[in-house]
C-alpha cells in the first residue's frame, strides 16, 4: 500500500516538474514582446523616455537575465508561492488576480463535473432496463457528447438569454452590483452562474449517461449476472452488482475527461463572459502576459493533478483488484 | 423418481428460424442418480442442461414438460421458476472462473444471495464452513475477493455455493473442461462425495469427455442433434452400446496401449445435420454405415433391455 502511494506520489511531481516547465516555455514562443506591448499602451511621447522605462520594466519582470536563470528565478518565487506581477493588470500580482477569479472556475467546475457523473451515470443505468428510455436517451446522448462546448453555451445564451430573456446572458454578477455579502448579490450570482453550468453539465452527462448504459448492458451479460439468475438472485441484486462495477470504468473516465473538461470550462467561460480562469487566460494571452498565463495553467495543472490524484485513492478504495495488484496477493 | 422429463423441445429464435436445438427429450433420471450427458457440439446437451434452470432470452420451450420429486417445473415461467432455483435446482457454470461477482467478498456475496432468498447466512454459515473444510479450502475465503483465489479453489467455491441449500438436481455444465487433468479428477470426485453425502439428490454432468463421465457416473446419456441417442448405465454404454452412434463415438476414444502412429484413429465421417430445419426420420442416417429404407421414419427412444433406452430401428 504505501510503495504504491510512494510511487504515485512521484509520478505526480514528475508530472508537475514537466508541466511547469512546459508553462514556463510556451509564453516565451508566443510572438511579440510584452514590454514592448505596455510601452505602447502608455503611449510615452519622449523618445528618449522609452530606453530606460524599458529598462525599468525588463529588471521589474525580472527579463533582463539570460532565459536559464529566469527558469530558475521562475521556480525559486513559485516555491514562495510568487508568481510574478501582471503585465495586463500591472501592478497587480498575478497570485491575487487569479485567486478573484479561481472562485467563479470553481463554482462553475465542480458541480457540472459531479453532477453531470452523477446524475449521467443514473439516467444510463435507467436507459439500459428500459427500452422507451433507451431509445431516448440514447440519441440524445450522442447528439449531447459530440457538441463542442462553445456552440451548446451559443445556443443557450441566444435562445434562453437573448430570445427567451429569462438569465442574464453574460457576466458573473449583475453590472450594477458590488461583490457583497447580500442576498441581493447571491441571487445575481445564481442567475448568472446558470447557463454556463447547463452548457458544461449537458454535455457532459451524454457522455456519462452513453458511457454507463453501455457498461451496464455489458455487466449484466457477464458471467456472474448470469450465474446469480440461475441461482434465483432477484433482478435487483444483479442490478446493484452490475451498476458497481460499471462505475469503475467510468470513475477512470472521470480521471481521463477531467483535462477535456476544464478546457471546455475556459471555452464556456470565454462566451458568457464569466470572470473565471478562462477569461482571464484569453486575456493575458491577448496582451501578453507571460506571468498571469503560467499563474493560470499553473492553477489548472495543480488541479487537474489533485482531482487524478483523488480519483486514485477512491479507485483504490472501490476496487479490490487494484488492491491485490499493489500487494502482490494474499492466497 | 427424482426427475422427469417428458418430450420436452427448446428451440433457439433466430432471424431465419427456429433452431431445434432440443427436439424432443424424455427421459427419467433416479434419486441419487449421476447421469453423465454426452455428446458432440450443437448435440443439445448444453440447452437440455439449461432449460432445466435457466432459459436464456433467445430459448424457447415450445412443448413438454418436466417434473422434479413429483411436482411440476415451470420451466417456462421465469419468475415461477425462481423459487426452484438454487433451492430445488441448481447449477455449476461451464465458467465457474468467473461466476463470482469480483468486487465482493465471496462471504458478503454469499450472504446477499442468501439473504434475497429469504435465508439466514448466519444459520447456515456452520454448515457452509464445514462443506469448505471438506473441498479442502479454508474458511477464511469467505473473507477474500475471488481475484484472490486460484482457478481450483473459485471451482471448489462455485461447488460448494451452488449445493449450499442441498438441491434435489444439480446441472454441473463442462465443470471440469477448463481445469488440467490431475483437478478434473479432483472435482469429478467431489460430484461423487456431494452425492454420497446426500447434499444432492441427483445430477446431470454434462459432458463431451466421456471418458471422464465413465468413471462418476451411474448412467449415461448420449445426445445427437437435439435429440436422444442412448441411455443406459455407464459400463453398457462403454462396452455394449447398442446405438450406432454411440458405437462410433466409443470406437473414436482413443486406447491405452495403441500406438495411433501405426493405427490411426477412427473418427465419424461426416457431420450433424443444420437444425435450423434438420431431415425428418432418424438425424443420423447420413452418416450411418447401418442405415436402411425405415430410417426414414423417426425411431422412438425405446427401453430396448432393462435401464437400457435407445433410439434406432436396427437396436429393436
Amino acid at each position: 500500500m504505501r510503495r504504491y502511494f510512494a510511487r504515485k506520489v512521484a509520478i505526480y511531481l514528475l508530472t508537475f516538474f514537466v508541466a511547469v516547465t512546459l508553462n514556463w516555455l510556451i509564453p516565451r514562443f508566443m510572438p511579440g514582446d510584452p514590454v514592448l506591448r505596455m510601452l505602447t499602451r502608455t503611449s510615452v511621447s519622449n523618445p528618449d523616455a522609452i530606453a530606460p522605462m524599458r529598462e525599468y520594466y525588463n529588471n521589474v519582470f525580472g527579463l533582463d537575465v539570460p532565459l536559464w536563470r529566469q527558469y530558475l528565478n521562475y521556480w525559486a518565487e513559485l516555491l514562495q508561492g510568487n508568481m510574478g506581477i501582471s503585465v495586463w493588470l500591472f501592478p497587480a500580482p498575478v497570485t491575487e488576480v487569479i485567486l478573484d477569479a479561481v472562485p467563479y472556475t470553481l463554482a462553475l467546475l465542480i458541480p457540472s463535473i459531479l453532477l453531470s457523473w452523477y446524475a449521467g451515470n443514473k439516467v444510463g443505468a435507467l436507459a439500459a432496463r428500459r427500452r422507451w428510455l433507451d431509445n431516448t436517451v440514447l440519441p440524445l446522448g450522442y447528439a449531447l457528447t459530440a457538441t463542442p462546448y462553445m456552440w451548446i453555451a451559443i445556443v443557450l445564451a441566444w435562445s434562453l438569454a437573448i430570445i427567451a430573456g429569462i438569465f442574464p446572458v453574460a457576466g458573473g454578477y449583475s453590472f450594477d452590483l458590488q461583490p457583497s455579502w447580500s442576498l441581493v448579490f447571491f441571487n445575481s450570482l445564481l442567475q448568472h452562474w446558470f447557463l454556463p453550468f447547463l452548457s458544461l453539465f449537458l454535455v457532459a452527462f451524454g457522455g456519462w449517461a452513453i458511457g454507463m448504459r453501455n457498461m451496464i448492458i455489458y455487466e449484466l451479460e457477464a458471467d456472474y449476472a448470469n450465474y446469480l439468475e440461475a441461482l434465483g438472485a432477484p433482478r435487483r441484486l444483479i442490478r446493484r452488482y452490475a451498476f458497481r462495477n460499471a462505475l469503475l470504468p467510468q470513475l477512470t473516465g472521470l480521471a481521463l475527461q477531467l483535462g477535456v473538461l476544464v478546457a471546455g470550462a475556459l471555452v464556456t467561460e470565454i462566451v458568457f463572459g464569466y470572470p473565471g480562469l478562462g477569461r482571464l487566460i484569453l486575456m493575458a494571452i491577448q496582451n501578453q502576459d507571460f506571468f498571469l498565463l503560467q499563474g493560470a495553467f499553473l492553477f489548472i495543472v495543480i488541479g487537474v493533478l489533485i482531482a487524478n490524484f483523488v480519483i486514485d485513492i477512491v479507485y483504490v478504495l472501490v476496487d479490490p483488484r487494484t488492491r491485490t495488484g499493489m500487494t502482490g496477493g494474499a492466497a | 423418481m427424482s426427475l422427469r422429463v417428458d418430450n420436452l423441445k427448446v428451440y433457439y429464435r433466430t432471424l431465419r428460424g427456429d433452431v431445434k436445438a432440443l427436439d424432443g427429450a424424455t427421459f427419467t433420471v433416479a434419486d441419487g442418480e449421476i447421469m453423465g450427458l454426452a455428446g458432440e457440439s450443437g448435440s443439445g446437451k448444453s440447452t437440455l442442461g439449461k432449460s432445466l434452470i435457466r432459459l436464456d432470452t433467445r430459448m424457447r420451450l415450445v412443448e413438454g414438460g418436466v417434473e422434479l420429486d413429483g411436482k411440476p417445473l415451470p420451466i417456462g415461467d421465469q419468475d415461477a421458476m425462481n423459487a426452484y432455483r438454487f433451492k430445488a435446482v441448481s447449477l455449476i457454470p461451464q465458467y465457474a472462473m468467473s461466476a463470482l461477482n469480483p468486487t465482493r467478498k465471496i462471504g458478503k456475496m454469499i450472504s446477499e444471495l442468501l439473504g434475497a432468498r429469504g435465508v439466514k447466512y448466519s444459520e447456515i454459515k456452520p454448515e457452509l464452513e464445514r462443506r469448505l473444510d471438506l473441498v479442502g479450502l479454508k474458511r477464511e475465503v469467505l473473507n477474500n475477493y475471488p481475484i484472490e483465489l486460484s482457478g481450483g479453489m473459485k471451482q471448489r467455491m462455485v461447488l460448494v455455493l451452488s449445493t449450499l441449500l442441498n438441491p434435489s438436481l444439480l446441472i454441473a455444465d463442462e465443470v471440469t473442461s477448463a481445469l488440467d487433468v490431475s483437478t478434473q479428477r479432483a472435482v469429478a470426485e467431489t460430484l461423487v462425495e456431494f452425492r454420497d453425502r446426500e447434499f444432492v439428490k441427483s445430477m446431470i454432468v454434462v459432458t463431451h469427455d466421456i471418458s471422464l463421465v465413465y468413471q462418476i457416473a451411474d448412467t449415461i446419456m448420449v445426445m445427437y442433434a437435439g435429440k436422444l441417442a442412448e441411455k443406459a448405465p455407464a459400463d453398457v454404454v462403454v462396452n455394449a452400446p447398442r446405438h450406432p452412434y454411440t458405437q462410433l463415438l466409443i470406437s473414436s476414444l482413443p486406447e491405452v496401449g495403441v500406438r495411433y502412429a501405426d493405427r490411426k484413429l477412427a473418427g465419424i465421417p461426416g457431420s450433424p445435420p443444420g437444425l435450423l430445419n434438420p431431415p425428418a426420420g432418424c438425424r443420423f442416417r447420413d452418416r450411418c454405415p447401418l442405415a436402411f429404407a425405415r430410417c426414414v421414419e423417426e425411431p422412438p427412444f425405446v427401453e430396448v433391455d432393462k435401464n437400457h433406452h435407445v433410439a434406432c430401428w436396427k437396436a429393436q
